[in-house]
């Protein structure tokens, strides 16, 4: 699928009220409750209610029951149980909203840490609370011009969205870094929103906060809308969702990208630049936006594999049964959440899967996930075997200018 | 049960605070402004209260940027009634702000008989936690500040309250209504409102205003000079591989003659 290319829209109207009106809400309906979902979703051995149990509860009016429980805040929002169902229920992208937001409004308490995300969210515009003012302060250390389009707002080419954990968390800034260094070189005429971008809220909609993300939507439009710019290459894999699937009804109309599979594109521009021999063996973790639900399996392991001296290892589960880092659908904020009711950490689940690879490196490409995998490795004890690094650093690394 | 809350905005020191051009103040044009934290303890406070003994909680706030949004946040949480107070000169000091507080409690409708006036204990501008007693005394009521739990026994008239010191103790006190309580932690942290219902709030309900009576009383303690910390040492950072810097950490140690 090309990112111009919508894909089907799911009606924005659609409610748990009226499901049987719409064709994909009769859908989620002719469930013949295989199981599939639970088996496959990687908390449904923990979860009260699993996908299979609650349309089966939806089908006899016992609803209530389930939005009045906190069991599914534990759902990751990884797409495994829509990839996988021989109905092709859009669980991810129809049911579970709908139903996590009923969840969120219930909720008797907030789990602190996802509160203070999602305040933080709305009040900043980024989920850690940062300074809004700052944003853009780390590119000061970019290594090579970085145009704001607040201060020079001519029309660019591509209007490149960083996202949240890419403008202020150490390593998200490094990967900016990377990839300032590989527009450089690659000749792209680049601009950011700078102070002026704000979350897109992908994550707030998944936990069930969708009145955030509504008014995300809105703040970003409006500031979209005062650029002019040929397409938009965006850092976030949630948020290269969420244009997709639902900034689209909000008048989202520009050709977009993720920056993994648009330097895809440049393969071929890149491979010349790409001298310095690396000699790694890396694994790739499939991120679940960009593998599962958006189908970019080949476009990473393409970069990977134009560095000299890489060799290329798939971890047990890989592109469609990857496993998710645990950081979606809010799950970012519910590490202690999760840990406090006994689970194990999806990203520990999935670092042991990449050490098992024998690779010396865990390849990604979601922004998310260098923090947890980091972490994982740190908790598990792996620290001295194996690295993370987004495509785009290992890309950046092997260009010796 | 009538309860008024008190509520302030200070300046969000997520931001850089900055010294105004006059060096007396901060300057407010570059400061962005919160909710006191305390302050909104003492809401949910109030709303933990309607819950356990019913009643209507009115929040009352000293006009600010953004004081909109806390007041329809705090509607959207469960308050009944928002009143902003507008009018008053821009340099209030913590005296005046009580003062203030305590003239509109008095002046306007409705929100007197309250069995309680809730606050936060401290706000970053009030370290000394004086709103609360000044208020208290200006309306001739009892107070305990650094309150972190109230029961309230309407029939005896009277409210039970756990104050903190410091070292762990706590001092259960009771004083009899109406009273004002300086909240240092409310029984639960503060609830999350979804956006959707402050939206909601923001169309369906309304922010009164009270005008902030013509003069204050004249300020008695004036401020001469403001100024941002002074760096006077810095850390020093031992760099190298774990060996070297175990190294030389045990050198410092016993040099200083603490090995």
């Amino acid at each position: 699928m090309t990112a111009t290319e919508a894909p089907p829209q799911v009606a924005c109207e659609i409610t748990l009220e009226t499901l049987e009106q719409f064709p994909e809400g009769r859908r989620v309906l002719s469930c013949i409750q295989c199981g599939v979902c639970a088996g496959t979703c990687p908390y449904g051995d923990v979860m009260d209610y699993p996908p299979r149990r609650i349309i089966a509860m939806l089908r006899a009016g016992l609803l209530e029951e389930v939005i009045t429980s906190d069991s599914l805040l534990s759902c990751v929002a990884c797409y495994a149980c829509m990839a996988k169902c021989p109905r092709g229920i859009q669980l991810t992208e129809v049911l579970l909203p709908l139903v996590k937001e009923q969840v969120f409004m219930r909720l008797p308490e907030t789990p602190a840490e996802l509160q203070k995300a999602l305040q933080n969210t709305l009040r900043y515009g980024n989920p850690s609370g940062e300074s809004p003012r700052k944003r853009a302060a780390w590119v000061k250390t970019a290594g090579y011009p970085v145009r704001i389009l607040a201060e020079d707002p001519r029309p660019v080419d591509v209007l490149w969205h960083v996202e949240c954990q890419n403008s202020y968390h150490p390593r998200g800034q490094a990967i900016s870094r990377a990839t300032v260094k590989l527009f450089h070189h690659l000749g792209i005429d680049f601009a950011i929103l700078g102070n002026e971008e704000k979350c897109a809220g992908e994550c707030a909609r998944l936990v069930g906060e969708a009145g955030l993300f509504d008014a995300l939507t809105d703040y970003n439009m409006a500031i979209f809308r005062k650029y002019r710019f040929n397409r938009i290459v965006t850092s976030g894999a949630h948020a290269y969702d969420a244009f997709q699937y639902q900034y689209r009804a909000a008048g989202f109309d520009y050709p977009f990208e993720q920056t993994t599979p648009f330097l895809a594109k440049y393969v071929d521009r890149l491979k010349p630049l790409l001298t310095k021999k690396l000699g790694y063996t890396i694994t790739y973790h499939d991120s679940c936006c960009l593998g599962r639900h958006n189908g970019f399996y080949d476009e990473p392991r393409a970069l990977l594999k134009a560095i000299p001296g890489v060799k290329l290892v798939d971890m047990v589960h890989n592109r469609i049964n990857g496993i998710c880092c645990g950081g979606g659908g809010g799950g970012m904020w519910l590490d202690t959440y999760f840990k406090a009711k006994g689970y194990e950490r999806l990203s520990d689940r999935r670092v042991k899967e990449a050490v098992a690879t024998g690779a010396d490196v865990l390849a990604i490409s979601c922004p998310f996930e260098v923090s947890r995998f980091e972490d994982s490795l740190k908790l598990l004890g792996y620290e001295n075997r194996m690295v993370v690094r987004d495509v785009t650093e290992l890309l950046a690394e092997a260009m010796e200018a | 049960m009538n309860i008024l809350v008190l509520l302030r905005m200070v300046p969000d020191v997520v931001e850089e605070l900055e010294v105004a051009p006059d060096g007396k103040a901060l300057d407010l044009d570059a400061a962005r402004m919160i909710l006191s934290e305390s302050d909104g303890h003492a809401l949910e406070q109030a709303f933990l209260l309607k819950e356990r003994y019913g009643g209507k909680v009115s929040a009352l706030a000293l006009d600010a940027p953004e004081v909109d949004d806390a007041l329809f946040s705090a509607l959207a949480q469960g308050a009944d009634r928002a009143v902003k107070i507008t009018g008053a000169e821009a340099d209030l000091t913590t005296c005046g702000g009580a003062h203030l507080f305590a003239d509109v409690i008095a002046s306007t409708a409705g929100l007197l008989p309250a069995e309680l006036v809730l606050t936060g204990v401290q706000a970053p501008d009030d370290l000394d936690g004086l709103i609360a007693p000044l208020v208290a005394l200006k309306l001739g009521w009892p107070t305990v500040g650094i309150v972190t739990k109230v029961e309230v026994d309407a029939g005896a008239g009277a409210a039970t309250v756990t104050r903190e010191y410091s070292g762990g103790l706590r001092g259960e006190f009771e004083l009899p209504l109406p009273a004002v309580l300086g909240i240092q932690a409310a029984e639960k942290p503060p609830r999350y409102v979804p956006v959707a219902k402050v939206r909601a709030a923001m169309k369906t309900q309304k922010i009164e205003t009270a005008d902030a009576p013509a003069a204050g009383p004249p300020a008695r303690v004036e401020v001469l000079a403001m100024a941002k910390p002074e760096a006077a040492g810095h850390a020093e950072m031992l760099e190298g591989s774990p060996e070297d810097v175990a190294a030389r950490l045990c050198g410092i140690l016993a040099e200083r003659g603490l090995l």
